[in-house]
Order: structure tokens, then sequence, then C-alpha cells
């Protein structure tokens, strides 16, 4: 029996008592599961727990207190875009119309949905440069198999069997070397330039006849716009192979630079990023993937078309053999894609660009606060993110890029993403994203000052952060060791139900 | 200071000779770098290793790194004691923290290793 | 911008720190022959009139029919309590638990659900989730790969004709082979397995298989005989995979009881609107000696510097971001704040009130399958069933049809869900659960009987 502190919440578990609860379903007839075989039924019920409704509704405010939020404050995570989550887009995706309708559904009951998501298509399309879009995508991570599984079946259509490797930067988010495994290819790894960039010369010189596909974040994952990719799609192109884009960094470029355009061949989209879905502590997210011409037949099925009329449908089942097929049970995560279309409409084209100046604008504005306290290893303009390191003040004074994390808690904001990438020491990578105020801005550079002025004058301070959070720092080489992953000694209904 | 009676390679394995069987482990460094060690994979005994192959794996709570045979041979014994206590790879790396027994295929290769003062500088210069 | 924070100079004073005029210095970086235009979409619509834009294009669904669709997602009764919870920006609005210390409420949320999921599934290890029942379907057949070495799966046609589809696909990136099991076409056991032919693909020697995969209930409906499906796979040296369906293991006996050694599935039934398919969230649960093997996020129990009980993201070198091309998975995402709802809908609804969800379901079913006998259409079918089943009816995709323009969502014909399977070519598979009502269950009868009786007068039989 562990030691709950006192900001924290017993589990339902403890919460339990017999007896407890009730009330939401009337009961059944007694003879309902007459009809199937004994061997075909539990033999003991599930003991689940038991709570009545007041305890439920405690227990999961309480537990969402002890959460950090984008509503509760800043979260400087690059890579993540935290922007706000507008409310309008939750009142939309809670309509009944959208809500209550069976992914199954005839087409005809659908018209609402399907002309919905057709036109986010055609919206992602414009704002990418893209030709076509699937909207079947889980997540991000899930968007990148979709893409490489086309890319895959486009050289297979081809007869060009032999392109068996993947090339990715080495400050890539892992999802892509995961992704190219998944898809049965085998990544080859580029080391970076000195200058934060994709290394040209040595993708080229990596770049022949086995290469299936190159996957490139732009800007990169530093944050820096890679200027040279026009000569990179182009060397890529001329090896015969094809171009990802992990559109992770959208948020920078909206408005200023379409990957289709530019000639990427297929990209997708985080909406939980760039088009404000919310996170939801870790999910649900939606990945759609924009694809040109060359990668068209493969999208995965069934797509929404348009008839000349000006309903919808979908594909029927066998209506485009190129296709890859499924990726997921149903269409797309519809409830998230709703929102999504919302926050387009609510910008248009020139608040999206908007949106994309003042996230590079403030993301330009901390780094020139905070380039005289940490190390900034690029000395050129960011995007919407910068690194800084703060390797400098490790060997200074011992105080680390995690301590300066936590510290972070103490002062009540979430840290920015750290370790991350891969490629500078001590990494911190700051996105602000263009709905935080200049004051929260300014207060949030003043306050990472002062901590770097803790580590010279009470290093103690910081490295025993935080102090003031629900919980200390944790134990996690022992929770990796011994893994305890669930509730021991459920209590729940052994007895017959009381009423 | 590493024991200068073992021998080491580029990936930060060690090596103690024991007649015609080797015995591998990594050294404080490696496991310095990657943290507190959480779980070892290693191979089942009897299975063939050539020279570099990866023979195994270890997480840290923050990392993973392939472990590389640092000698040909056959498996011949591996620390289960790893399975309940990875820590031991942290706390006493050279001793109990020892991973693999190894059947040599050439016992003359240990040779080609480096010594203790070679694996030093290639730390020190890392 | 609607949610643009600036005051008139605060876009001012940011230049003049950096030491620029204007934002268009920060973009001079990109080669000007890939600069973008303006992008052509519609105007910025202020909320009102993008509200009735929405309101307009949700209104246009139709929802109000009397339904009998499942088929792999299903209509139950959400507790008011859920939503209202789900509403709280600290849950929605929160990022990936990766900073423990500020996120404890979500952290212990997951391990509560990982909890709830291994109690009804008798499985001791829960991922955090995965994206669906057809992705955690998918991923659980490739487990069986990872963990036996060995590459072909058997996967039963009574499974989600979605889930094996998104299998292939997963399946056709990793190399893998797979072979369907077909199904029994006669007697008493026909719509389920064939494990005569089970026992024969897994006889063969040099074609070893990792993993069999079958549906308890089946995409028709149907209990299967899990125990010898499991008893058949082990002697084979093949791991056994369940697809469940998560409210149905109220009553069902549970996959650790059948010696499944992995269960995955939807978990939509659990307080998740049908949405159009999604958000949604996928079930995956294995036995202990798999932990390594299962992909995506786990949450474990730790203390923390003061001895307390605290929640951490744990075992974390299995994922992409550490693992990168070695990874399991490529995931990234759980769907959290769905296995969030889970939660707070199983600890809503309790014990015996799930019982009651699954037990009134069959209850009403039974009620729909003696209307619809009766109205012409009986069962096609004589196994055992909990809540969904096909009722044979001539010109099923007419009928269901002109039912949905009589208000009636007839469920779905099965030529349309399974079109390989020509002995269904006449049939609607069609679900109650505790929210069908009876007379919902009389509308169809008649309308079902009315034009049944109109099809043998006028039309071809």
């Amino acid at each position: 029996m562990s030691v709950v502190g006192e900001k924290l919440q017993q589990t339902i578990f403890e919460r339990s008592a017999p007896g407890r609860g009730g009330g939401k379903i009337p009961h059944p007839p007694a003879d309902a599961l007459d009809r199937i075989p004994a061997g075909a039924l539990r033999a003991t019920p599930a003991a689940l727990p038991e709570l009545a409704e007041p305890d439920v509704t405690r227990h999961f405010v309480n537990l969402s207190a002890l959460n950090y939020s984008v509503d509760t404050g800043f979260y400087p995570l690059g890579s993540c875009t935290m922007k706000y989550n507008p409310k309008l887009n939750e009142w939309a995706a809670r309509l009944p119309g959208f809500a209550n309708l069976h992914p199954l559904a005839p087409d005809a009951t659908s018209q609402g949905t399907l002309q919905l998501l057709w036109e986010l298509e055609g919206m992602l399309a414009e704002i990418s440069g893209m030709d076509a879009v699937t909207l079947q995508p889980a997540a991000g991570a899930h968007g990148e198999l979709t893409g490489i599984l086309m890319i895959r079946a486009y050289h297979r259509s081809r007869g060009d069997l032999a392109r068996d490797e993947v090339l990715v930067p080495d400050s890539s988010h892992g999802t892509n070397p995961a992704t190219a495994t998944m898809a049965g290819f085998r990544t080859i790894t580029i080391p970076s330039a000195p200058d934060g960039g994709v290394d040209i010369e040595a993708f080229t010189a990596a770049l022949g006849p086995r290469t299936a596909a190159i996957m490139i974040t732009n800007p990169s994952t530093l944050g820096l716009f890679e200027r040279r990719i026009g000569e990179l799609l182009e060397a890529t192109h001329a090896a015969g192979a094809l171009a990802y884009m992990d559109g992770a960094n959208l948020n920078a470029i909206m408005g200023r630079f379409r990957p289709g355009e530019a000639g990427f061949d297929v990209m997708h989209f985080n909406t939980h990023k760039t088009f404000s879905t919310p996170h939801g502590g870790g999910g649900p997210g939606a990945g759609p993937v924009g694809v040109r011409k060359v990668l068209e037949p493969f999208l995965p099925a069934p797509r929404v078309i348009r008839e000349d009329d000006g309903t919808f449908r979908l594909e029927t089942a066998g209506e485009r053999p190129t296709t890859i097929g499924r990726v997921r049970s149903f269409f797309g995560s519809t409830g998230v894609l709703v929102r999504a279309y919302a926050y387009i409409r609510a910008h248009g084209g020139s608040g999206l660009r908007e949106v994309s100046d003042d996230a590079v604008l403030a993301a330009n504005y901390l780094r020139a606060r905070l380039r005289d306290t940490y190390t900034v290893p690029f000395d050129r303009p960011c995007k919407h993110e910068f690194v800084c390191s703060a390797a400098e003040i490790k060997h200074r004074t011992g105080v680390r890029t995690l301590d300066i994390a936590k510290r972070l808690i103490d002062k009540g904001y979430h840290p920015p993403t750290i370790y991350f990438p891969l490629t500078v020491e001590e990494a911190m990578l700051i996105e602000p994203t263009e709905t935080e105020s200049l004051e929260t801005l300014d207060a949030f550079a003043d306050t990472m000052i002062e901590i770097a002025r803790e580590a010279e004058t009470d290093p103690e301070i910081v490295k025993s952060a935080p102090h003031v959070a629900p919980v200390r720092r944790l134990d996690e080489a022992t929770a990796a060791r011994q893994p305890n992953l669930r509730w021991r000694g459920m209590t729940g209904a052994q007895a017959p139900c009381p009423d | 200071m590493v024991p200068g009676d073992l021998r080491y390679t580029k990936e930060h394995e060690w090596v103690r000779v024991d007649g015609d069987e080797a015995v591998v482990g990594i050294t404080q460094f490696a496991a310095d770098q990657l943290g507190d060690i959480v779980f070892v994979e290693l191979p089942a005994v009897g299975k063939a290793l050539a020279a570099h192959a990866t023979f195994g794996v270890v997480e840290s709570v923050k990392a993973v790194s392939d472990l590389f045979a640092p000698l040909a041979g056959e498996v011949s014994g591996t620390n289960d004691a790893l399975g309940n206590a990875p820590e031991l790879v942290n706390s006493d790396p050279y001793g109990e923290g020892w991973m693999l027994r190894i059947r040599l295929a050439d016992a003359g290769a240990v040779e080609a290793l480096l010594d203790a003062a070679a694996y030093e500088q290639l730390v020190a210069e890392g | 911008m609607p949610y643009g924070p600036h005051a008139a100079d605060d876009r001012a004073r940011m230049l003049e720190t950096i030491g620029i005029d204007s934002v268009d210095a920060l973009f001079a970086d990109i080669p000007e022959g890939l600069r973008a235009g303006p992008l052509h979409l519609d105007e910025p619509e202020p909320e009102l009139l993008l509200a009735g834009r929405l309101q307009a294009l949700a209104g246009r669904n139709r929802v109000d029919l009397a339904s009998f669709l499942g088929a792999g997602a299903y209509r139950h009764w959400t507790p008011a309590v859920v939503d209202q919870m789900l509403l709280r920006g600290e849950w929605y609005t929160a990022y990936t638990p990766y900073q423990p210390e500020v996120s404890q409420g979500t952290l212990q949320s997951i391990y509560e659900y990982q909890s709830l999921l291994a109690e009804l599934t008798g499985l001791d290890v829960v991922s955090a989730s995965h994206y669906d029942g057809g992705a955690a379907t998918a991923e659980a057949a490739l487990m069986t790969c990872r963990q036996t070495k060995r590459d072909r799966l058997l996967v039963s046609r009574a499974v989600h004709p979605h889930y094996r589809a998104t299998l292939g696909t997963y399946a056709d990136g990793a190399g893998l082979t797979v072979d369907e099991l077909p199904l029994v076409a006669d007697g008493p056991d026909a719509g389920t397995t064939d494990l005569a032919a089970l026992e024969r693909l897994l006889a063969e020697k040099d074609r070893p298989v990792a993993g069999v995969v079958a549906a308890q209930p089946n995409v028709l409906g149907l209990l299967e005989a899990m125990p010898e499906i499991g008893r058949l796979a082990h002697a084979a040296g093949a791991l056994f995979v369940s697809v469940i369906e998560p409210v149905s293991l109220a009553v069902l006996a549970p996959p650790a009881e059948y010696g499944a050694d992995i269960a995955c599935g939807e978990g939509q039934p659990l307080g998740i609107p049908l949405g159009y398919g999604g958000p949604y969230l996928g079930i995956v649960a294995c036995t202990d000696p798999l932990v390594r093997q299962i992909p995506g996020r786990l949450v474990g129990m730790t203390q923390d510097l003061d001895g307390k009980r605290a929640f951490v993201m744990t075992m974390r070198a299995r994922e992409q971001d550490i693992r990168r091309e070695k990874a399991a998975s490529n995931i990234c995402t759980n769907q959290a704040l769905l296995a969030l709802a889970a939660s707070i809908y199983l600890s809503a609804i309790g014990p015996h009130g799930l019982r009651d969800v699954a037990a009134t379901g069959a209850s009403r079913a039974t009620e729909l399958e003696r209307a619809l006998a009766a109205a012409g259409a009986p069962r096609v079918h004589t196994g055992p069933y909990l809540n969904e089943l096909v009722v044979r009816v001539p010109d099923a995709l007419a009928v269901h049809a002109r039912l949905l323009d009589r208000g009636v969502l007839a469920g779905i014909p099965t030529a349309d869900l399974l079109p390989d399977e020509p002995s269904l070519a006449d049939g609607l598979l069609v679900c109650a659960t505790e929210v069908t009502t009876s007379a919902e269950i009389e509308r169809f009868a008649a309308a079902l009987a009315d034009e049944l009786a109109g099809t043998a007068i006028g039309g071809v039989a």
C-alpha cells in the first residue's frame, strides 16, 4: 500500500465500496442471458470499482487539477505547437449531427459530414500545395506510415523493386526511422551539417538506385529553414526517389512556403499542432496526408467523392484497385477533423499567414531575449522555434537542462522540449506559438534568466527542483525495472446487484 | 581508471580472457552514459556470434544501446542475475555486472582489441 | 486573427528587440523561387457565421433514424458526467505527460484505464491505447511475429473486414503473409471459424504460424469456440490473438479465461460517441511475458523523492523517440482523452451497470430477432449470439434502401459489409443495445413486413 501524498488522489479502486453507484440503466429481465451457453459466459463478474456519481465527479475533477494544460498556462514545447484550443471547436464537434453519425451510415444520411471532409481535403491541399489529401490517419506517425507505404506502392507499380532504403537526417523525429522500419525499409541516417541544416552533399552521395525516399522536416527540428531544399529535392528526384516532408513544423510556413509546390511529393499534417485540435493529454490527434498527382492512385480507401450534382459519396470497395488499402477501421478521426475544419475557416488564408508570421516573430523575440544567457548555437534567424543549450551553464555550475526544466515548474511554467534534437548538447527547444501575449513572453524570458542566475548563486535549489509541484522527482529506474502497470486487488462487484 | 588486465572495444565493451573463453561486459563509461540501467537483453546459450554482431540490447530509463560481440564464438553463459538486478551493470560493471561468456573461435583475436591505455585515450578524445 | 493576442504596438516592440524592420526579414532564407503566393481559401469567418455554417452542415446529417446499425461501432447511453469531465480544459488541453510532476492527473487516469481493462480482459498488461480497433488488431498481429520470429498469420474471415484490411496493409509493409480462415458454411456452427481448416493450416510444417486471430463475438455477432482455437494455436507454437468488444466482457468469458495471449479491439462502446468513425480507442492487452513487445505507451506506479506515490510513463526505451528505427512500432500518440472517457464511463456505470448494458442489449436483441422473424426475416444462423445477428432478407440491398426512406436504418446489408461471402448475399446484420426501444423494434418489424409483402406481390420473390 503506497503512501498517497496530500496533493494526490486515491485511485478509483481505493474509493470503491460495495453497493455504491448504479442507477444509470434500467435492469434487464432476469432471463436475458439464458439463451447463451454457460461455457461462453464469465465465471466470475469483473471486479470493477463501485463509486457513487459524486465520488466520480470529485475524483476526476481533483485529478484534473493536478495537470498543467494550455488552458492553465504557457507551454513552450518545441516541436509540439501548443497553441490555444478554440472553444468553438469543442462546441462544433459535439453537435449531435456530427457526434451521433455512425461510420457505416449510408452516404445519403451523411451529406453534411461528407461535405465537411471533402472541403477540408481541399483546404489542406491548398495550404500545402498538394493535389490530393487523405484524412484517414489517426496521428502524425500514422500519417508517416501511410505516406511511406504509398511511396513503396509507387515504386512497386513501376517494377522498381530494388529500392529498400530511406534517408533521414540525424536530427529527425524518432517516428521517421521507426516508420521506415514498419514499411520494410532500412534507414540510412545522414549527419547534419555544422550550420544545423541537412548536409546536402552527404545526402546526395547517399542517394542512389536503392533509395526509395528521403524524409525531411522543414523547417528542421532545430527550427531552421532548409535553404538548399530546392537542390535536395532535385537531387532526390534525379535519383528516382520521392521526397516525404514531416509536417510537424508547418506552423512556421503557412502562406510562405507550400511543400507540394516546392517539390515534396507527400507530407503529413499534425492537426493537433498546426490546426489547434487539442492534445488531450497525449491524444487524439489526426495526421492527414497530402500527395502530389504521382501518388494519388495509392491513397488509402475509401476516398470521398463529389458527384456532378453536388452530392457526396464514399468510394465503393474495389473502385480504385491501386489503393494501399485501409490504415484504420473507418474513414478517419472525424471529431478531430471537424475541429481542424472550424479552425481553418475561422482564419482563412490571410489569417493562417498571420499565424505563421506571429509564431515566427514570437520565437525570434524569445531567442533575442535569451541569447545572452543561454547558448544559441546557430547564428541565423529561426522560424517558429529555436534551440538553445545549457551546456556552458552545466560546465560552470553543474546545473543541467533537466534541472532548469524542473525549476521552471516551480515558477509556474511547463518546461520546453529538452534533450531533443539529439544533435545539440543539453538542448532546450523553445516554441512559443502565435497565441501568447507579449507579457507572457517577457515573463517567461525573465524567469529563464532568473533560473540561469540561480544556477550560479544557488545551484542546489535548481538541482533539487521541483519543490512545489504535486510530486517531486520520480524514481523512474524502479518504475522500469519492476513495472507496476495495473492496480492489484480490485475491489468491486463480487456481490449481486443490490436492487 | 579502467582495469588494466582487461581488453576493450570501440563500442565500450570489456573482455576478460579465461582460458578458451571470454567474459564480456560494458565499461563504467558506457554505463554512466546510459544512466540507470533497467533492462538487459541477452542471447540464448549456444548461439553463434560473429565478431561485431549485435548480441543484445541494454536499456536505461532514457536510452537504449546495442551490444556488440567483441570476438567471434559461441555463447556459453549469460549473467542471469541481471534479470532481477540490472542495476549491477551501473554499480559493478567489471564484476557482478558481467553479461556474457563466449567460447572463442579464435583466442588469438583478443590481441587485436584495445588495451586499457588505448581505451582510455579513446574515451578522452571522444 | 480570431485568437491572436497582440495589441497595436506589440509586434513593433518585438521587431525592435530583434533588430529588424519587418517580419518578412525572418522569411528571407526561403529561396525566392520557392516562396508561396497568397493562399486561395475562403475569407475568414467570424464565430457567429462559422457557427451557422457548422450547424447547417451538421443538420444535413440524418441522425434521427431508428438505428439498428452496429458492425464495429455501437450506440450506447453515455452518462452525462462523462462529457462534463471531458470538457475540463485541464484534461483536454494538456500535453503528453513527459513531465510527470505536472501531469499526475493524466498519468493516474491512464493507470486507472490500464487497470480497468486489465480487469475486463483478465490480461495483466494493457497499453495506454492505440488508434482504434483496426489499427490495434494490426499491431497485435505484428506482435506475434516479433515474439515468435515467424512471419505467417492466420486470420479468421469472421474478424471485422475493415480490421482484416488494416491488418493486411500493415502486414504488407512488414513483409508478412496473411492467410484467411474460412467460415463454416452450414449446420449449427455456420458463420463461425472453420476449426478443421485452422488445424490443417497450422499443420503445414514448412510454414509455421506466428499468430491466430479470431473475434469474440465475431463480426456476424456469433460466439466462437475460443478455447478450442487457442488450444490449436498453442499446440502449433503460435500465439492466440482475440478481438474483443469491451462491453460484452461484462458477461462473456474474458480472453484470459480462454487462453488468449493478446486481446485487441475497439473501445468506442465505453462512453465514446459514434462520431463517423473517430476519434476512437484502440485496446491492446497482453500477458506479462509479452510486455516488451506491446506497442505504445505504458504508465506505471512509482514513488517520488519523498516516498510518495506517483505515476510515470515507463519502459520508454521501447518507444520510437528512443529506439528510432529499432522501435517495435512508430506510434507516438495514445488516444489519452478517449482512454479517460472510458475510465469515467466505467466508473460512472459501475460493474452492475455494465452487466446491465450487456444483458439489456441481449434482451432487446432477442425481442428484435422474434419481431423480425415474425415479419418474414428469420435468423440466418442458429449458433448463440449476444446482441448482434444476421437475418435473411431477399433483395436485402433494395429493402435496406426502402426502409431508410421510412426512417429505419436496418443495420447493414451483409452483401455490403462482406462482399466476399456469397452465402451472405441476402442478409442484414442488425444490432440492439440498451438504447434500442420496443417502439423502434416494432417500427422496424412493421416496415419490414410491409416491404416484404410488397416484394412478394409486386416483384421478383
